[in-house]
């Protein structure tokens, strides 16, 4: 029995390794497109936040107060003129290509300030900051203004600080570590993606395997032969479950690869603090689910009359796993229940999510794993009952 | 001589779908394809169904090879069941239908091997067995050609030799000739002869007057799913020609209503 379904193996490998074509589309283009793309958004977003960043730009300043004067004599990037400017002045900055920032006080702008009374129900004195917010510098170079501006401001009235930190000194008001930011991060990203990029392998090989098997009359070939039924059922998950799980780690590295990049920017370290049980569930749970899809799109597929039709079938189906993939996103934490556990698909993803948020349980990953090779066994024996119904292998 | 198959009252309904209704014009939904049929064949002989287009030929045959059950009856092939031991019958028996296809993407030497080791055939014996059926037929030159780039032709002689991997003692064949071109169906028929001079025994299914003229030993004539006349073809023939035969008792079953 082991002897013909190791065959059976051999074959949909034969089939999957020989044809390159269906390689490169299975396994190798969705890790690279994935890495190619995340980097080049990561890139262009950068590119974006860094723009305009090193470029020098001209202030021209009306009625310059002394305190700004100071603060932005001390800035080489800026080339301070104070003299007054109209409205044909102010016309040009529409010309997205010049690095120009005007500002105009009100004529002894300190004074007016300092005598100001909130109370008096009197508009306060006002700064008028032209610039052109397509230009990356000019932007920001009005943001810093603005920023400087509103501290003098708050500077003038202060009366409590919140979470002050003294000059010379460092303190952490934030107790979250860096590890624990990025670990709710990626537990909120990744088991999604990878449940979606396991389940788009598995789409994308089960279908022509079993329903393009029954299309093309090849399958009633293997019918007549003496191998039993639940051989070839047990032959054919198997293998799809290892090409699914292949076209899944391509995907999982081009991730991996390019999300450091697509997140460039951020504050917080991002990096992979896993140690090796992190990895080890991971692989188990990974591994229980290209099972169980491997067996549910098995199932549909041999319903199905042909590739199309099942494409149609499986449709449906994989909405509600990538609608249990967006879980983790609204839920505040890790459920404890053992019934979460049992529930096909979205078992793997709350073990994922457990994983990822350095939560890790056995016991979790071992009920995970138990269940779906239960499902799986219940799925080998619904493949054989189907391959032995005449209505499901020869109906029209 | 030898019973090698022993067919007792084997029966077939379709369900049939308002689609196949329609085609078959006819508002019943059930469809007896065979009706209590049975007959028996000796080892070492062709053995021909012989009957019009949708008489249950090909259901009798697809029973037979285990792809379908029947409803009641069974049929015992040197020593299996069709019910109780279909793993048996196959291991027995090579099937070869129109409808069988073999995976376009691998080429004749996997394919003969794949199938082999299906049929737990030894290694060394499928060694000899590939190079002397593929230099039989031909197909040696293309034994590394993807199926999907061999002549129609020449993928007919594969299915054939692919079914025939373990040097089965029943050979099943449905409509032998249909859709080959000449040449190919006479290597097929001789290739069928030559069979039987090894002992083998042949169940064929045809419409052909002079394919069952031609090969078979004894015939049976299958009208509506019934068995007609069985027997050997001068048993059958009773002094006329098959076709004469045929028409004779087709008017017998059917009156004058086609």
């Amino acid at each position: 029995m082991k002897n013909n379904t190791w065959t059976i193996i051999k074959k949909e490998f034969a089939r999957f390794f020989g044809d390159r074509q269906l390689l490169f589309t299975t396994v190798i283009m969705p890790g690279l497109l994935i890495y190619l793309v995340y980097s080049l958004m990561g890139e262009g977003i950068g590119k974006m936040v860094t723009e305009g960043q090193n470029d020098v730009v001209t202030v021209r300043v009306e009625n310059m107060p002394q305190f700004l004067a100071t603060e932005i004599a001390a800035d080489s990037q800026l080339v301070v003129l104070e003299q007054p400017f109209g409205q044909e002045d102010i016309d040009m900055l529409s010309d997205e290509d010049l690095n120009i920032v005007m500002v105009r006080f009100p004529k002894d702008f300190e004074l007016l300030t300092s005598v100001y009374d909130p109370q008096s129900g009197l508009p306060a004195p006002n700064v008028e900051i032209y610039y052109n917010s397509t230009n990356n510098a000019s932007s920001l170079v009005y943001k810093t203004l603005t920023m400087f501006l509103d501290a003098y401001e708050s500077g003038m009235s202060n009366r409590f600080d919140v979470n002050r930190v003294e000059e010379g000194k460092e303190a952490q008001f934030d107790m979250a570590t860096e590890d624990s930011i990025g670990a709710m991060i990626w537990s909120k990203i990744l088991p999604m993606l990878i449940v979606m990029m396991l389940f788009s392998g598995t789409m994308a090989i089960a279908p022509s395997a079993i329903a393009g098997e029954k299309e093309r009359g090849t399958i009633a070939t293997l019918l007549v032969t003496p191998m039993r039924r639940n051989e070839l059922a047990l032959g054919k998950i198997v293998s799809l479950s290892c090409i699914a799980l292949l076209s899944g780690i391509s995907s999982f590295i081009g991730i991996a690869l390019s999300l450091p990049k697509m997140i460039s920017g951020e504050e917080v370290d991002l990096g992979f603090n896993y140690t090796f049980p992190d990895y080890a569930a991971l692989f188990l749970v990974i591994l229980a689910s290209v099972l169980i899809m491997a067996s549910a799109v098995s199932l549909l597929s041999a319903l199905a009359k042909d590739v199309k039709n099942a494409g149609t079938m499986i449709t449906p189906f994989m909405l509600v796993v990538m609608l249990a993939g967006l879980l983790p996103l609204m839920q505040s934490s890790i459920p404890e229940s053992f019934t979460t556990y049992i529930i096909p698909f979205y078992n793997s993803i709350e073990v994922m999510t457990a994983v990822f948020s350095h939560k890790l349980d056995w016991t979790n990953v071992a009920i995970c794993l138990g269940s779906n090779i239960v499902y799986a066994g219940i799925a080998v024996w619904g493949l054989t009952r189907m391959f032995n119904s005449e209505k499901v292998m020869f109906g029209r | 001589m030898e019973e090698i198959l022993r067919v007792e009252g084997l029966s077939k309904t379709f369900t049939l779908s308002k689609k196949q209704q329609k085609i078959e014009r006819t508002t019943q939904r059930k469809k007896v394809a065979v009706d209590n049929l049975s007959f028996t064949a000796n080892r070492g002989e062709i053995f021909g169904l012989l009957g019009p287009n949708g008489a249950g030929k090909t259901t009798t045959l697809r029973m037979l090879s285990t792809l379908i059950k029947p409803d009641t009856g069974d049929a015992v092939l040197d020593g299996c069941s069709i019910i109780s031991d279909p793993e048996g019958v196959r291991s027995k028996i090579g099937f070869l239908t129109s409808e069988l296809k073999l995976e376009d993407f691998f080429t004749p030497n996997y394919l003969f091997d794949f199938f082999s080791r299906l049929h737990q055939v030894p290694e060394d014996v499928v060694r000899t067995r590939k190079e002397q059926m593929f230099a039989r037929f031909g197909i040696d030159k293309f034994a590394e050609v993807k199926v999907q780039n061999l002549s129609t032709g020449m993928k007919q002689k594969l299915s054939l030799v692919i079914s025939l991997v373990h040097d089965p003692e029943v050979i099943i064949f449905d409509e032998p000739t249909n859709g080959l071109d000449v040449l190919t169906a006479r290597t097929v028929t001789d290739y069928l002869q030559e069979l039987r001079d090894a002992g083998k025994t042949i169940i064929l299914s045809t419409h052909i007057f002079s394919l069952v003229e031609r090969l078979c030993d004894r015939v049976g004539i299958i009208i509506d799913g019934r068995m007609i006349s069985c027997g050997t073809l001068e048993e059958v023939c009773n002094g006329l020609s098959i076709e004469d035969r045929f028409f004779e008792i087709f008017k017998e079953v059917k009156g004058d209503e086609e």
